[in-house]
């Protein structure tokens, strides 16, 4: 398949280098202000006719630039999917929805790791893609490498009860660090920014917004968006109301908290919740779970690398295989 | 600072205390609670709350009574035999009255708030039973602490309960921090 990367992140990045060895060409990539159009001179896929992630990426770091083309080229380029991996926007979306709206009418296939088209406007991106030929995807919008949208999918939305867990590698390791060291939120975040856990604005991550949209992306997909949720009907309560006392409480109790998500047809809660020790639950640091009730399989746990470039690259290329079934 | 008030709370382990609900219909004549009330005390059991249902009449013209005590187990047969032999009518003693049994975090002004008030409340109005209490305020009373709360509800109230400490946190702008709790899928 030819890939057209709309992103330029870690993520974008990612899918560049890891695209050959999956049997792809990105064709183009693009940042919020430069582009890469490949000419046909060097591959990085079996077609060989896509970018050298190398020069791309060099350029990119020395100049800031992935190329001299226009972002606007990158869309119009000639690919079979679009991969959009620029950064989470909320309410409308834009530019994402914009994006995938751009490649649909186009009949291309979109792969999203982007969470705001799913999050904020489900419907719409699903009327668009019940006009095209092309078709979406979104497995690394949640839990990076963990396959939790396309399990929903297979076992069958209507069988699955509830979808829950841990989504915020950036919120797990300040928990979990809280109660290991009995340290104080201020000092864990700042350590969490020097090993590059944490964002220099953590909010997204520690108000539990991030966690929100994941499990309301899942909410859509339990209920295929009738009715349809956005962040807005998520009751979010993050983790800036957890002290040391009272992770220290529950320590003493064999039990710890958890900015736990939680998705049903009913809707989403996303706050710090007591869970065991032991429980499945309980991942340490960056590590992610999704938790599925089924209904005739019992629970269903999947934990695993919740974010990083390779790891939602991985997601986002096996979604790219699924598009070849 | 950690602390449990002063070793008041029932605790289920190591052959200790336990806490117990006994249910009683007693007649709608003076001195009738307080009889009942003596065996308890006379036997060894420590009173921690007395649910008086006045107004809400049995069918044979009683008055539903909710006793909460502690008490070791051996302790709590004497108590129960010794009122049924003054004539009290026991309808239910045990631990089976409450079911399931959660714990709740409280986070905030947990101690200015008056702590006993939030405990009261939660017994009243979300009709559950706190069994255990234990605090953490390491910067001081007056600073953001913790509660730990172990609070027993009647079975399949579990939801209303935590809706009710929820409300009631709310208003004395505390923070909840709920347990996950384990229903559906197995463990």
């Amino acid at each position: 398949m030819r890939l057209a990367v709309l992103g330029a992140g870690a993520v974008g990045r990612s899918v560049l280098e890891l695209a050959g060895e999956y049997g792809h060409d990105v064709v183009a990539i693009a940042d919020s202000s430069s582009a890469a159009i490949a000419d046909g001179s060097a591959g990085t896929g079996e077609g060989n006719g896509g970018l050298a992630a190398e020069t791309v990426l060099e350029r990119k770091d020395a100049a800031g630039v992935v190329g001299d083309a226009d972002p606007a080229d990158a869309l119009a380029a000639d690919y079979d999917v679009l991969v959009e991996a620029t950064p989470t926007t909320l309410d409308d979306a834009e530019p994402g929805f914009g994006h995938c709206e751009a490649a649909l009418e186009r009949d291309r296939d979109v792969v999203l790791a982007n969470k705001g088209p799913v999050a904020e406007r489900y419907a719409d991106l699903r009327a668009l893609e019940a006009d095209s030929e092309g078709s979406v995807r979104f497995e690394a919008t949640v839990a990076g490498a963990i396959p939790a949208v396309s399990t929903i999918e297979d076992y069958g939305p209507e069988t699955i009860e509830a979808a829950r867990g841990v989504l915020n590698g950036t919120a797990n390791f300040v928990l979990t660090r809280m109660a290991a060291e009995g340290l104080g939120y201020e000092h864990v975040l700042a350590e969490a920014q020097d090993l590059g856990v944490a964002e220099a604005d953590p909010s997204f991550d520690v108000e539990g917004t991030d966690a929100a949209l994941k499990c309301v992306i899942m909410a859509n997909v339990l209920t295929g968006g009738e009715p349809e949720f956005t962040l807005e009907d998520a009751d979010v309560e993050g983790i800036l109301n957890v002290p040391g006392s009272a992770l220290e409480l529950a320590t003493e109790e064999n039990r710890t908290v958890r900015l736990i998500g939680e998705a049903t047809r009913e809707g989403v809660r996303v706050g710090p919740r007591l869970v065991p020790e032991n429980s499945p639950l309980a991942v340490s640091g960056t590590r992610n779970i999704v938790q599925l009730d089924t209904e005739h399989a019992g629970r269903l746990n999947l934990s695993g690398r919740g974010a990083g470039g390779a790891e939602t690259a991985t997601a986002v290329l096996a979604d790219v295989g699924r598009l070849g079934d | 600072m950690t602390g449990e008030p002063s070793g008041e709370s029932p605790v289920s382990d190591g052959g200790r205390t336990t806490a117990y609900t006994i249910r009683l219909e007693l007649d709608d004549e003076p001195g009738e609670l307080l009889s009942a009330l003596g065996p308890i005390a006379e036997h060894g059991g420590n009173l921690l709350s007395i649910f008086h249902e006045r107004g809400n009449v049995t069918p044979r013209g009683r008055i539903p009574v909710e006793v909460d005590l502690e008490s070791h187990p051996e302790q709590f047969e004497t108590i129960v035999q010794a009122l049924r032999e003054a004539g009290m009518n026991v309808v239910q003693a045990g631990r089976e009255e409450y079911g399931e049994e959660v714990t709740v975090l409280l986070v905030g002004h947990v101690i200015d708030t008056d702590l006993s008030d939030t405990l009261d409340r939660i017994e009243t109005s979300a009709g559950a039973s706190v069994t255990d209490v234990a605090l953490s305020a390491p910067e001081g009373t007056e600073e953001v602490s913790s509660a730990r709360l172990r609070v027993a509800t009647e079975r399949d109230h579990t939801d209303a309960v935590l809706a009710s400490i929820r409300t009631i946190a709310d208003e004395k702008d505390l923070h909840v921090i709920e347990p996950q709790l384990d229903r559906g899928g197995e463990h």
